[in-house]
């Protein structure tokens, strides 16, 4: 009976795994097709034209370069907003937190679109004419509540009384600061920075209403895909689905190997107390 | 507030102060403001913008409920305006949407919390995350090379004999939609699937066990225990799957045809090309403003509260 079921299981997985993986290599493999149209089928034979006119197309890299100078912004800007949000809210209890929370949360469940019309809104009231720097801003306005939510999390493990400690042995304020809080803050400073980084590189929405005549990566994509439809951007595709299958086997290799060692580290461990009970 | 200053000192807590100040006032609330704002303002040239044409109205609104147009629902003849029928298409195939990811989800989110070894679960779940990381723009352009006319489907299908002839799937077949809800639930499943993982994760597995021993049949034990206990993950990702296709732009842009407007379109023809941006900004605050009724709306009908969602 659990057998069948665990078959059953196992197969729903594979036929799961196909789904998501199945039309991503089917734009890929377009990319190598000699067809003027995007498409696997007919197919027309082998070759790399499309690849060599990518990287000959100036506004793919001018796209490219601005989408990492916007992510490397909202990182620099939502990272110690996100930060300082957390510190504030946990320091604080009752109403005026359930408030502030729920108001630092909301952006995330505003629609991109209505994020980037409002802050086109706003910083033209001000004059300060549609560009990058809004998408920017737009962009941060919610990827500082993903930061804050991590850092938030991070802070219940956090011993304040280290801090009193440090105080009373005659730290300043900024020492306490640099030496324990940010330490312990590290890992969800890091993984709040990463997210924050590939939130910006993904985001359309925002950007499309705020960026002026400026692009980016995704607005790039978008245009080629709506208007003159050639295989460049299957070409594209491919290598960005390559780079994220790189990284994605560096981590898991990386993983494997810490898992390893702490599999070693446990099992010496239960030597030492087998011994000591001898 | 008080701990704040003792502990890090009046510069650095001004500091914290003055960046959530920054965020939350001049990122969120005054944009909102101006966008509350301005939809009642009409859209003028700039040289009278402030003169004596410059008043408040709910014009832009009035705007939403003009151009009747007929409409055929389930077979009924109405007359209904056409952005009413824009809007209404958006939640109704948003929530559709979010069923069938919902029904991919849920048996997957039990394998993995429950079924699989938890040695080989990590790695499970990275070849889940891939895709994930794949550009929202690019998942819906893959979608649009298998559906086009003469793409791979329609090849495959004609190929072994189940079609006669290729068929336009993007214009729809059973409902103008059908493009759209393939690529929204392609784009959006995991949103789904990990919430829903981690609330059946937590489900003690002796709970299952017992309703099992007790004589439980397989569908009786996810109805009465396990299905209960998932629901705040079900919720979660409820909301957020409707959320993201009722706000997705690049899905029905590259995967829809001219019968099948998204309400996200129609904001975007207002801001884009007509350039009448307080009209937009009243769409885009009618839209924010009936998302919420849905959503809180879905959270009474299935006694959620949203504390247990932000979980």
């Amino acid at each position: 009976m659990h057998k069948t079921r665990n078959f059953l299981f196992n197969l729903y997985f594979g036929m799961f795994l196909l789904y998501l993986f199945l039309p991503l290599a089917i734009m890929g493999g377009a990319a190598f097709n000699n067809n003027k149209l995007p498409s696997v089928y007919p197919w027309k034979g082998f070759t790399w034209t499309w690849f060599q006119q990518l990287l000959a197309d100036q506004v793919m890299w001018t796209s490219f370069r601005n989408t990492i100078l916007v992510a490397l912004a909202v990182v620099i800007i939502a990272v110690p907003i996100g930060a300082a949000a957390a510190i504030l809210i946990n320091s604080i209890s009752g109403r005026v937190r359930a408030a502030l929370y729920g108001l630092m949360v909301a952006p995330i469940l505003m629609p991109g679109a209505v994020i980037g019309i409002s802050t086109l809104l706003f910083w033209n009231k001000a004059n300060i004419p549609p560009g990058l720097h809004l998408s920017v801003l737009g962009q941060v306005s919610y990827i500082a509540a993903f930061v804050m939510l991590l850092v938030l999390a991070r802070l219940q493990s956090f011993d304040s009384a280290l801090e009193e400690a440090a105080l009373d042995l005659g730290a300043s304020h900024a020492q306490v600061v640099r030496r324990i809080l940010l330490p312990h803050l590290y890992p969800a400073l890091g993984a709040g920075a990463a997210i924050a980084f590939f939130q910006s590189i993904e985001n359309f929405n925002v950007t499309l209403f705020t960026r002026g005549t400026s692009n980016t990566l995704t607005v790039y994509v978008f245009s080629k895909v709506r208007s003159g439809i050639t295989p460049t951007i299957n070409a594209l595709a491919l290598m960005l689905i390559l780079m994220t299958l790189v990284l994605a086997t560096i981590y898991e290799l990386r993983r494997r190997a810490q898992a390893k060692i702490e599999a070693a580290r446990e099992a010496e461990g239960r030597r030492a107390a087998a011994l000591e009970e001898l | 507030m008080e701990d704040l200053f003792r502990r890090y000192g009046h510069t650095l807590t001004f500091a914290f102060v003055a960046l959530v100040a920054f965020w939350l006032l001049a990122l969120v609330i005054l944009p909102n403001l101006t966008l509350f704002e301005a939809s009642f303002r009409p859209y003028l040239p700039v040289t009278e913008i402030g003169g004596p044409k410059d008043v408040y109205s709910l014009d832009n609104y009035a705007k939403f409920l003009r151009n009747p147009a007929p409409w055929n629902v389930f077979g009924y003849e109405v007359q209904a305006p056409l952005n009413v029928k824009t809007f209404l298409s958006t939640v109704f195939y948003s929530m559709i949407a979010t069923f069938i990811t919902f029904a991919f989800s849920y048996p997957l989110a039990y394998y993995l919390a429950k079924v699989v070894q938890p040695k080989s679960l990590p790695t499970m779940i990275l070849l889940l995350f891939i895709p994930l990381w794949v550009s929202e723009a690019l998942r819906a352009f893959a979608w649009y090379i298998i559906l086009t006319f003469n793409g791979p489907l329609n090849a495959v299908l004609t190929g072994i004999g189940l079609l006669d002839k290729p068929i336009r799937w993007q214009q729809g077949v059973l409902t103008g939609y059908d493009a759209v809800v393939i690529g929204l639930v392609y784009s959006y499943v995991l949103f789904m699937l990990f919430p829903i993982y981690g609330s059946i994760q937590s489900l003690d597995r002796n709970q299952i066990e017992a309703s099992e021993d007790l004589g439980a049949k397989w569908w009786q034990t996810h109805w009465r225990v396990i299905l209960p206990h998932a629901k705040p993950g079900i919720a979660s990702g409820s909301v957020m799957v409707f959320m993201l296709s009722a706000g997705s732009l690049l899905v029905p842009s590259v995967l829809g045809s001219t019968n099948s407007n998204w309400f996200t379109q129609t904001i975007q023809q207002w801001m884009l090309e007509s350039q009448d941006w307080n009209t937009g900004a009243a769409y885009s605050f009618l839209y924010i403003l009936l998302c919420t009724v849905v959503v809180a709306l879905a959270m009474w009908v299935f006694k959620v509260k949203l504390s247990d969602i932000a979980k």
